[in-house]
């Protein structure tokens, strides 16, 4: 086809043809993972944030926790990678998400062979893949404070996180895709931290005062805590918080589906 | 008279649908076929009952003013919007149906750019060149643009002018049968301008099908092979730059009708000149149009010294862009 040793005239020539799928979204992701690593605000979010909530609560015992009889770190460890992972699937991504929308990055990048399905593709793959920086970090710190995790429930940790993952990035979704780009910069860090104070996520919703325990248990916020206490505390997931996360990802995924705007 | 757009379709040959590789499609082959093309916001008829045709090796300007409805034509076209009626064919093939066919072969430049702002102008030419299987050379092509002295400026810090070239590179990077360029050179100073209008040329001559917006009526000029001018939605006129500002004037204009501009002081009379009308376009503004002879201008200077009034500009011969649309709309085209 085309001459490697092309002059000028000639290497604008048309030769269309996609990278391979997996090429694509790889390259998605990577660059996903990079814009979010290197934006000092979602770094605050994403990893000071929980690691802030991790060693303050731990170190300053001015807060006071119902451990049940667990060590303070054991009992918090579970809680603050929740948090970790709503930082990123949501918060994060719902403003990364509605800013490239604003700015017609995503029309553009769906006119390219990624299309939309693959962007969206990369757009979780990047997700996850900060979500393993931050656990490493924070694993690494906890074990560092003494957290002792059920060796039984870390697979089932995965799972939850997972769970988790899929509802808050579905919600993520929704809000950038419907809402402006500076009321979703509000939106989501606001209900980051409502949901962090009484969302049932560092703090069971079952020691949550009166009515509003049962309205934390079903946010996917107390869902996702309860998951992961139960998993890294006793080595199982109880049934209802799973529940509660598919639920939520099969709503918020229909809604996403239904208003989402690409422009 | 310029072609009207229920007369032009069929001048060029009709490439087959899923007809393939590029390498069997030849320069003046149909690239993109808008027939009848409604889009409504809102129940309001943005596109109405557009149609147009623009082939491989050639540059379509689709040229009028804001608001025409350019912008949402190229949109249909390039998948991102759903016609209410009429039909799209791309390179033989439907923008919506067939958008993943078409991905890899059309190259898009929105107006609005569509760049991240906290990427590096370079990082994001990698990046969509890293969605091609056979991109151009991306410092090659960064080279031919200018790109290099912002290579690693974030997007955010960058100005329209550079902004606009990255986003014509980004369109560019996949080697594209046909692109989109949504107003190329929008806020962009003279040197970038024709760096971008040396790209547009080569990609011509390269075989590529290009369509651009533009409410500039030099871009058009300039740069198109065909040009098709929009207004309200729909066609007004189409043809090339030289058949839509001949009047059927014979080559060298003679023995036929041409247009004459003066501009001078406002408010002369119509029947300055004998035999021709003086229209006042604007204050101070005129233009004529019948046989203007040498012995025409004489009279008009006479007549004009006679009146004390200094003429600031004469000019006799083909008419412009400008006048052509204004001549279809008595509208100002900016």
């Amino acid at each position: 086809m085309s001459s490697p040793a092309a002059t000028t005239p000639g290497v604008g020539a048309p030769h269309a043809g996609p990278a391979p799928a997996w090429r694509r979204v790889a390259a998605q992701a990577a660059f996903e993972t990079r814009a979010i690593l290197r934006n000092g605000e979602q770094i605050l979010v994403t990893v000071l944030l929980p690691l802030f909530l991790l060693i303050g609560l731990d170190r300053v015992h001015a807060v006071e926790l119902d451990t049940s009889g667990a060590s303070r770190i054991d009992f918090l460890t579970p809680g603050v990678l929740a948090v970790a992972v709503m930082s990123t699937a949501f918060t994060s991504q719902a403003i990364a998400t509605a800013f490239d929308r604003r700015n017609g990055v995503l029309r553009l990048m769906a006119t390219t062979p990624l299309g939309r399905g693959g962007l969206l593709a990369g757009k979780v793959l990047g997700v996850l893949a900060v979500e393993v920086v931050q656990a490493v970090v924070l694993v690494v710190v906890a074990l560092v404070l003494g957290w002792h995790p059920h060796a039984a429930g870390i697979p089932l940790a995965v799972v939850a996180a997972l769970l988790g993952t899929a509802a808050f990035t579905a919600l993520a979704l929704l809000v950038a895709g419907t809402l402006r780009a500076e009321g979703v910069l509000a939106l989501a860090n606001l209900l980051l931290v409502v949901l962090i104070v009484a969302g049932g996520v560092l703090v069971p919703p079952a020691h949550l005062a009166g009515w509003w325990s049962h309205v934390a248990a079903l946010l996917p916020s107390g869902a996702l805590g309860d998951a992961m206490r139960g998993a890294l505390l006793d080595g199982s997931i109880p049934v209802g918080p799973v529940l509660v996360l598919l639920a939520w990802t099969v709503v918020l995924g229909w809604a996403t589906r239904r208003w989402f705007r690409w422009q | 008279m310029p072609r009207t757009p229920a007369t032009d379709p069929a001048a060029h040959p009709r490439t087959t649908p899923h007809e393939g590789g590029p390498g069997r499609a030849r320069a003046g082959d149909v690239a993109l076929r808008v027939d009848g093309l409604v889009k409504r916001y809102a129940g309001t008829a943005v596109v109405d009952g557009l149609s147009l045709v623009a082939r491989r090796g050639a540059i379509t300007a689709v040229l009028g003013p804001n608001g025409a409805g350019k912008t949402t034509t190229v949109e249909c076209c390039e998948g991102l919007r759903s016609p209410d009626g009429g039909s799209v064919e791309v390179l033989g093939l439907d923008p919506l149906a067939d958008a993943a066919a078409l991905r890899p072969r059309v190259g898009v430049m929105l107006q609005d750019g569509g760049l991240p702002t906290g990427v590096r102008a370079l990082e994001m030419l990698e990046h969509v060149a890293r969605m091609y299987a056979d991109p151009r050379d991306v410092g090659e092509l960064a080279e031919r643009l200018g790109l290099g002295s912002f290579a690693r400026t974030t997007v955010r810090r960058l100005s329209g002018g550079q902004r606009q070239r990255l986003a014509l590179a980004v369109a560019v990077v996949g080697r594209p049968e046909l692109v989109f360029l949504d107003e190329p050179s929008a806020g962009m100073d003279p040197q970038s301008r024709r760096a971008v209008w040396e790209l547009v040329t080569e990609l011509r001559a390269d075989g590529v099908g290009v369509v651009l917006t533009t409410h500039l009526m030099d871009e058009a000029e300039a740069l198109a092979d065909d040009v098709v001018i929009v207004d309200r939605g729909k066609v007004i006129a189409q043809g090339s730059v030289r058949e839509l500002v001949t009047d059927g004037g014979g080559a060298d204009g003679r023995e036929h009708e041409q247009t004459l501009r003066l501009e001078a002081a406002p408010g002369l009379p119509a029947d300055l000149l004998p035999g021709l009308e003086l229209r006042e376009r604007a204050p101070g503004q005129y233009v004529t149009k019948g046989v203007v002879e040498p012995a025409t201008l004489v009279a008009l200077t006479e007549a004009l010294a006679a009146r004390d009034v200094l003429a600031s500009r004469v000019s006799v011969g083909r008419r412009t862009l400008e006048d052509v649309f204004l001549d279809l709309t008595g509208r100002n085209l900016r």
